[in-house]
């Protein structure tokens, strides 16, 4: 990138928009801007005081159909600055198409660190294909964090407790940079990595030439299902002390409060951290452990991808 | 007696700078002009105590690899955050000018509270000892708007002596507000009706309305944040049960109106300016009076415009961002009525008017970059990068610190009895200007170009544009000190100045000896025209169609 092009490179659909939508803001600013100026300039020269013996102006007390012409005008036009910049803000934060490729990524004092749903575990790099849209799930396991992709205009803060989830469709092959931009303590600045985007079928060949050895995420949960004893309970019959997680995820599920929940990441999440926060109706509370501190980020990726493909 | 027998000459040059020189007269005075000389004294030691690290700052960032460590940078942007927001910027031209300047314009003899007035700035000076404590003790490092959890439970630094100097110095802004608020009610001269009021004064009034409603929720913040801290009390970290957006709401309800705190006072003083330097009064006087109170209780809805990438509904995030471009509109009238008000009017360039000038153009700019940041889409980019910095920067300092050294000159002989070297103040301005603008016009490009802010160490190819900006800020830096250095001269050596150099209108001026005796004025004042009464008229004359 040249020192001085007002645009960082172009890398996602949405790069393209969002310069579009700056350039009108440059414009209509620059305009605004020069038309101030403009006036100052003209007034301070013509009026200008010429000696201190000049007659005091005569009065100008005000216009009300100027006051309401400066008024409205500009806040006509600020309406469309409002309603291109929301529009764009609803088409890139809304839930994501179908047929995501679906990535985790957890921030941690001062590193990224990235899973995909094959297993594959990289640190502060994230590959990404073109033309497909991609779901990133972040996570934090310390403090505030925000994942930022200057290449691609998009940013989203990374909120320990809970999980924040954008997505994006890359579309030109490189390697763009990858920045923490939500101060997170010492080393902040270096909390920095590359985020590589290939044409698909190159992909496809990073992906299998890292695949050798590794176990998908759902099978990396399963084995922390068992580790952590789960499966002792949470029988898939139904019959266990624990509710069965066999076709739970994405569905409602009936809590004994009397309210209903969807069992998404968040509330999987949530019951293996602080299982008593909702409970299955029909089920005790204080049966299971509460793991809150026991599990890192990454093992709750793996077990939700396990909780995820029970309900496949 | 009620004859007023004429004053022996000695007797009338008393005025409140020599009635008495005993440090006791100083630090016991409840006079509303010594306790503005107080605080003006005190915010120019923090205002350079805050410079001084920024310069560290612009070193730092010369070279991509730094010049201090990650731990020594994080400090230095922290405390320069929080010495210049809480300690320079919220108190500068309240606590000064409008400490000095709103019973003389109003034409009273001096706050409604003139001892609360006093002990505000021994509240400011104890919280100033707290935050040079917790500089001179190794600093702090969680940003100024110290976000949980990582002030909460993951900081080692001294976080808790420094929420605890914004908290007392929290208390001195309120005071300062409530006497406003109750001296603006009822300590107007006979004649002044609200009409009639300097809009230097109706800035104020808004200012402390903001001041008193907003400073509590920060108090209550840093209470919280202690708590938290100290208590483990599961209010902001995740891991205790708590919720680090909770945080960020509670305190940007604050500071965000404080941007308003910070920019609403320097409003008034161009105010001030513009008409007198076009010997013209203030075009569309109701709507730049009424536009200081819209952006009082608009700049309370906005906060919001801070969390749009924090996870906040989308729904949340749209009616913030409308609210935020609706606050924009008065503004913009501001900037507008005071242009208008040079139509016809006899300018001329003395040196408040080159920095009223300079407000104009800069806060034009900072104002129109934050309209980019109420647009939700380009926020999403920018935000926490250098593009905030500088939006922000030219509010706060290409408006706010370029009105109040307009003022200080402006008033300068007002509240000295002497000239300042025109010179040299002219001189001044310019670097300012130059300075200024080549320190933080590169960090718009530098933050849509994607460089976060608070990088102790950045990515090569943004080196060239940060060199530009250290380039400025020393430049900048010279532009602060020459009038620190003249100003000082001229206090002691600079010709005595008339009683009202500039022939400005205003009871502070007309009614009152440079500078004013121990009580304003030596009778009562009556007001019997309007404002700004530059041609001398006697009744309202016809509007002008444009």
């Amino acid at each position: 990138m040249n020192w001085a092009s007002i645009f960082p490179p172009r890398a996602s659909t949405a790069a393209g928009e969002i310069d579009a939508l700056y350039s009108f803001l440059i414009v209509v600013a620059g305009i605004m801007t020069a038309l101030i100026f403009l006036a100052v300039l003209i007034f301070a020269i013509k009026y200008r005081r010429k000696s201190e013996n000049d007659p005091v102006p005569r009065p100008i007390h005000g216009s009300l159909v100027l006051e309401l012409t400066w008024s409205i005008v500009p806040f006509l036009i600020m309406l469309v600055m409002f309603a291109w910049g929301t529009k764009l803000y609803f088409q890139n934060y809304s839930p994501p198409p179908e047929n995501t490729l679906d990535i985790y990524v957890t921030g941690k004092q001062w590193m990224w660190k990235v899973q995909y749903p094959t297993g594959q575990r990289e640190i502060n790099e994230l590959h990404v294909p073109t033309g497909r849209p991609v779901k990133l799930t972040l996570a934090s396991e310390d403090v505030l964090h925000s994942f930022y992709i200057p290449a691609f205009r998009l940013k989203h803060d990374v909120v320990p407790g809970s999980y924040e989830t954008f997505w994006f469709e890359a579309t030109t092959p490189g390697r763009y940079h990858l920045f923490c931009a939500e101060y997170c303590g010492r080393s902040h600045s270096d909390m920095i990595g590359w985020v590589t985007v290939m044409p698909p079928n190159e992909y496809e060949n990073w992906l299998a030439g890292g695949a050798a050895g590794a176990v998908s995420l759902e099978k990396q949960g399963e084995q922390l299902f068992q580790q952590y004893g789960c499966v002792g309970c949470h029988l898939m019959d139904g019959n266990g002390r624990c509710p069965s997680l066999r076709f739970v995820y994405g569905r409602p599920v009936q809590l004994d409060n009397g309210s209903t929940v969807m069992a998404d990441e968040a509330y999987v999440r949530e019951s293996i951290l602080n299982p008593n926060a909702k409970v299955v109706k029909g089920y005790p509370h204080n049966v299971m452990p509460v793991f809150q501190g026991q599990i890192g980020e990454d093992g709750l990726i793996e077990l939700i991808a396990y909780v995820k493909s029970l309900a496949k | 007696m009620s004859t007023t027998l004429p004053l022996p000459l000695t007797e009338q040059k008393k005025n409140y700078l020599n009635e008495d020189y005993s440090w006791k007269s100083w630090l016991f005075t409840t006079d509303h002009k010594r306790i503005a000389l107080l605080y003006l004294f005190s915010i120019t030691a923090f205002f350079f105590v805050g410079g001084a690290f920024a310069v560290g700052m612009r070193l730092n960032l010369m070279t991509p690899e730094g010049l201090f460590d990650h731990e020594t940078y994080n400090k230095l942007f922290t405390m320069h955050g929080i010495i210049m927001v809480f300690f320079f910027l919220v108190p500068s031209i309240p606590a000064t000018l409008g400490n000095f300047l709103i019973p003389m314009m109003i034409g009273a003899r001096d706050l409604a509270f003139p001892r609360i007035n006093l002990l505000s700035w021994y509240i400011y000076i104890v919280g100033g000892i707290f935050v040079l404590t917790a500089v001179v003790r190794g600093g702090v490092d969680t940003g100024w708007t110290f976000y949980a959890p990582f002030s909460t439970t993951y900081s080692n630094t001294h976080v808790i002596v420094a929420a605890l100097a914004i908290f007392i110095s929290g208390f001195s802004s309120i005071l300062t507000g409530l006497n406003f608020i109750v001296t603006i009610h009822k300590m107007r001269a006979p004649g002044m009706t609200w009409s009639r009021l300097p809009l230097f004064v109706w800035s104020h009034y808004a200012t402390s309305i903001i001041q008193v409603l907003g400073t509590p929720v920060i108090a209550i913040t840093l209470v919280l944040l202690g708590m938290e801290r100290i208590f483990q009390a599961g209010l902001f970290d995740p891991a205790l049960g708590g919720d680090p957006v909770l945080f960020q709401h509670l305190f940007w309800f604050y500071s965000h109106p404080a941007v308003y705190i910070m920019i609403l006072p320097g409003m008034g003083v161009i105010s001030e300016i513009v008409p007198c330097f076009s010997r013209k009064g203030v075009f569309g006087y109701t709507f730049v009076a009424l536009s200081s109170i819209a952006i009082a209780v608009l700049g309370f809805l906005v906060w919001g415009h801070h969390l749009f990438v924090a996870g906040q509904s989308m729904y949340a995030s749209m009616v913030f961002s409308l609210i935020s471009f609706m606050v924009a509109v008065p503004s913009a009238i501001k900037v507008f009525n005071w242009t208008a008000t040079m139509y016809k009017g006899s300018v001329s360039f003395d040196t408040p008017m080159l920095y009223a000038f300079g407000f104009i153009g800069l806060f034009t700019i900072g104002g129109l970059t934050g309209l980019f940041l109420a647009t939700m889409a380009i926020d999403v980019h920018v935000t926490d990068t250098y593009f905030v910095i500088a939006h922000f920067h030219y509010v706060m300092v290409g408006g706010m610190v370029m009105a109040y050294l307009g003022g200080v000159h402006f008033w300068f002989p007002k509240i000295t009895g002497r000239l300042y070297p025109e010179g040299w103040a002219k001189f001044a301005t310019l670097v300012v200007f130059v300075g200024f603008n080549l320190t933080f016009f590169p960090q718009f490009i530098l933050g849509y170009q994607g460089m976060p802010r608070r990088y102790a160490h950045y990515a090569p190819e943004f080196q060239v544009l940060n060199v530009m900006s250290t380039a400025g800020a020393s430049i900048l830096a010279v532009g602060y000190l020459l009038p620190i250095i003249y100003l000082t001269w001229a206090w002691k050596n600079g010709p005595i100045s008339p009683k009202n150099p500039w022939k400005a209108k205003g009871l502070e001026w007309e009614q009152a000896p440079s500078p004013p005796p121990k009580f304003n004025f030596e009778h009562q004042p009556i007001v019997n025209e309007p404002p700004y009464n530059y041609s001398g008229e006697e009744t309202e004359t016809t509007d002008v169609r444009s």
